[in-house]
């Protein structure tokens, strides 16, 4: 038998039929559901007076428009949010979905809630109306975000219509350096092959610098496999992955959990398997990255300065470019490090996991959050924040002058309370610096938990191994 | 979804890369339960200075664009958050077709569920398109999916690849849903052939 990939067994092991042209009818094993990209879903369905296939294949959750303060529980002050909020609640007890509600502890943000749950799995078909689906990929799992038709096909007949994507095998070798992260390896990813250097392909993540990585590690990774361009991220299943998913609530159990771990172990790349594509990066000369214009290529070494975009021949990425230098309030040839923050932004699908937040506390232990900089360290579900409650992490950040809130997308956004007022310039371990995504005329640096902490406690962008 | 005839019809420049379905349509912007009357918020950060009044210098604020219906952009269009609002915004708008030398998959999908034509043509190609679109009303660009050509103002054809299914369904206005449930049987049959260890998400 052919030498197959990770995606190509996934993929072959979902195909429901294959057409002349090649487009498949793939099956999808699960469907998360979120209040954004849903309500016109359902409203498709109900107009064609279709219900949803399977109902045990699907979950859904609020966390885009959420608010993270308390008050929440007491009801939603911006109508707009509180109709799409009261429009998914009527949906899901309308057409029997299962639902975790904002006053759920298992509430939190879909990509966080999906692996903490046991409800992605490896070898499956995961979609959801969110780009950042691709975070599942980390549990050797086929995962892609779709857009409302798309939900609305999957809603009704449980597959969607797809040609198979590339191969691409992203291998990070060696070891990385003390005072990086996980975010810091998939920044430098791409910074390296660009916005649009994963199109039309799968990324499968390897070598020695991703096997070390624990869950929410290979989880940052694969979530800004969408900012490389490709729709889904993976990373082979192994021991690491089936002790995160053993006793999770909606994991298979007892002689279940066994015969799926035989099967997940069947899942890992062949020898001789061929990938349309390979890329190789050293982990060992990676240095904590921060981005300094309005894409995620857009990134440079803590160490490094604002780009020159003179030196750049294409007209319409020149024009990119200046356009970014213009919007971020930055020259060519600035130093990143020093540059002044006004807001620190701890969380999102991206970085809001336990690992995250123990990872930001310990650069915020004992220190202060520098004068007139607000930090908001935002927990990716109910039950995140409750562990870290129970290691004592919020009164860390507490004492350390963070604000410490409620799980949902939070300031990742800009759709609910938690976003910047223009001209204001952030520090998020978020996933996206585009113009205007924290709050119109907001300035985004992206970086890791660990250097988030460390410009909040400085007040600049601050290269965290000099905190050490 | 409405049939794509033959567009005949002014095309607007939009000369960057990388433009992100963020800047299509900012995320405050998707707080609606409808996919109707995003028009109006279409590039918002671009369209509108910050006292919510015009940006005169944007393209489509130009009278000569204001009825555009195909747009001509740079590489790597429509990339970022999944958002079918993008498309949605454009559509609304009065936007048929964009033509661009590459576009982000998942918007590249969204379009063709909506009726949008996406033509991937080569970056020395769209520059004389983006040429021809500065001429504004003057210079109107032909769009015929049958055919598959683009047709320039001084009659000159290009030719462009787009997947046969696709080009059906647009062609037709054919909705998806309706087209896979005819292969319902082939659907139950695979999940009877399913392992019993999967697990249901039930008991929530």
């Amino acid at each position: 038998m052919t030498a197959r990939t990770l995606f190509d067994k996934i993929w072959d092991a979902h195909v429901v039929e294959r057409m002349g042209d090649g487009t498949c009818v793939l099956y999808i094993d699960r469907h998360l559901v979120h209040e954004v990209t849903s309500p016109q879903a359902f409203e498709g369905l109900r107009a064609a007076g279709r219900g949803v296939r399977r109902v045990d294949a699907t979950i859904a959750v609020v966390d885009h428009n959420i608010p993270t303060d308390v008050d929440r529980l007491n009801g939603i002050n911006e109508p707009e949010s509180a109709l799409q909020i009261a429009t998914l609640e009527r949906n899901v007890a309308e057409f029997g979905v299962p639902y975790f509600p904002v006053a759920d502890a298992r509430q939190g943000i879909v990509h966080v809630i999906g692996p903490e749950q046991g409800i992605s799995l490896p070898g499956m078909t995961i979609v959801c109306g969110d780009s950042h689906t691709s975070t599942h990929g980390a549990m050797g799992a086929l995962a892609f975000g779709i857009g409302t038709s798309e939900v609305e096909h999957v809603l009704a007949t449980q597959t969607l219509l797809q040609k198979p994507a590339k191969n691409m095998l992203m291998r990070v070798d060696g070891v990385l350096p003390p005072g990086c992260s996980a975010k810091d390896i998939i920044l430098a990813i791409i910074g390296k092959i660009g916005t649009a250097g994963g199109t039309g392909h799968v990324i499968e993540y390897a070598g020695e610098a991703i096997r070390a990585l624990d869950m929410a590690g290979r989880m940052t990774v694969c979530n800004m496999s969408i900012e490389a361009g490709a729709r889904a991220g993976l990373i082979a299943p192994d021991e690491v992955t089936f002790a995160y998913i053993k006793g999770r609530p909606f994991a298979p159990k007892g002689p279940d959990f066994e015969k799926a771990v035989e099967y997940w172990s069947s899942l890992p790349s062949d020898a001789g398997a061929v990938y349309d594509k390979t890329v190789v990066l050293d982990a060992a000369e990676i240095v904590p990255q921060v981005s300094w214009g309005t894409s995620p290529e857009a990134v440079v070494p803590i160490t490094g300065v604002v780009p020159d975009p003179a030196a750049e021949a294409d007209e319409g990425k020149r024009a990119q470019l200046v356009r970014m230098l213009e919007y971020m309030g930055l020259q060519a040839g600035e130093k990143l490090a020093g540059l002044p923050v006004d807001v620190v932004f701890i969380g999102s699908c991206t970085n809001s996991r336990i690992e995250d937040l123990r990872s930001a506390a310990r650069v915020a232990h004992g220190r202060h959050v520098a004068d007139g900089v607000r930090a908001l360290v935002v927990p990716g579900s109910g039950l995140v924040k409750r562990q870290a409650e129970e290691e004592g992490l919020d009164k860390v950040f507490l004492e350390a002058g963070f604000e410490w809130r409620e799980a949902g997308c939070s300031m990742c956004l800009g759709m609910n309370p938690d976003k910047l007022t223009p001209g204001q310039r952030c520090a998020s371990t978020s996933n996206r610096n585009f113009e205007g995504r924290q709050g119109p005329w907001g300035r985004t640096h992206l970086l890791s938990p660990a250097m988030a902490a460390a410009a909040a406690v400085t007040g600049v962008l601050t290269d965290v191994r000099e905190l050490a | 979804m409405e049939k794509f005839g033959v567009l005949n019809a002014t095309a607007a420049p939009l000369n960057l890369a990388n433009v992100d379905t963020d800047k299509i349509i900012p995320a405050r912007f998707l707080k609606t339960i409808k996919r109707s009357g995003l028009g109006v918020h279409l590039f918002a950060g671009l369209r509108y200075e910050d006292n919510g009044a015009e940006n005169p210098e944007f393209v489509l604020n130009q009278q000569k664009y204001r009825k555009a219906e195909i747009l001509v952009a740079g590489e790597n269009f429509g990339c970022g958050s999944s958002r079918e609002h993008a498309p949605w915004a454009l559509l609304d708008f009065g936007i048929k077709c964009v033509i661009a030398p590459s576009f982000a998959d998942i918007f590249h999908g969204n379009c063709f569920k909506n009726g949008i034509l996406p033509i991937v043509l080569p970056a020395a190609i769209c520059e004389q398109l983006m040429a021809d679109a500065a001429m504004g009303t003057n210079a109107k660009i032909t769009v015929d999916l049958e055919r598959q050509v683009v047709v320039r103002p001084d009659g000159t054809e290009i030719a462009f690849e787009v997947d046969a299914f696709r080009k059906h369904c647009l062609l037709n206005g054919l909705d998806d849903i309706g087209l896979t449930l005819e292969h319902a049987a082939a659907i139950d049959a695979y999940e009877a052939s399913q392992p019993g260890w999967q697990p249901a998400i039930s008991g929530v």
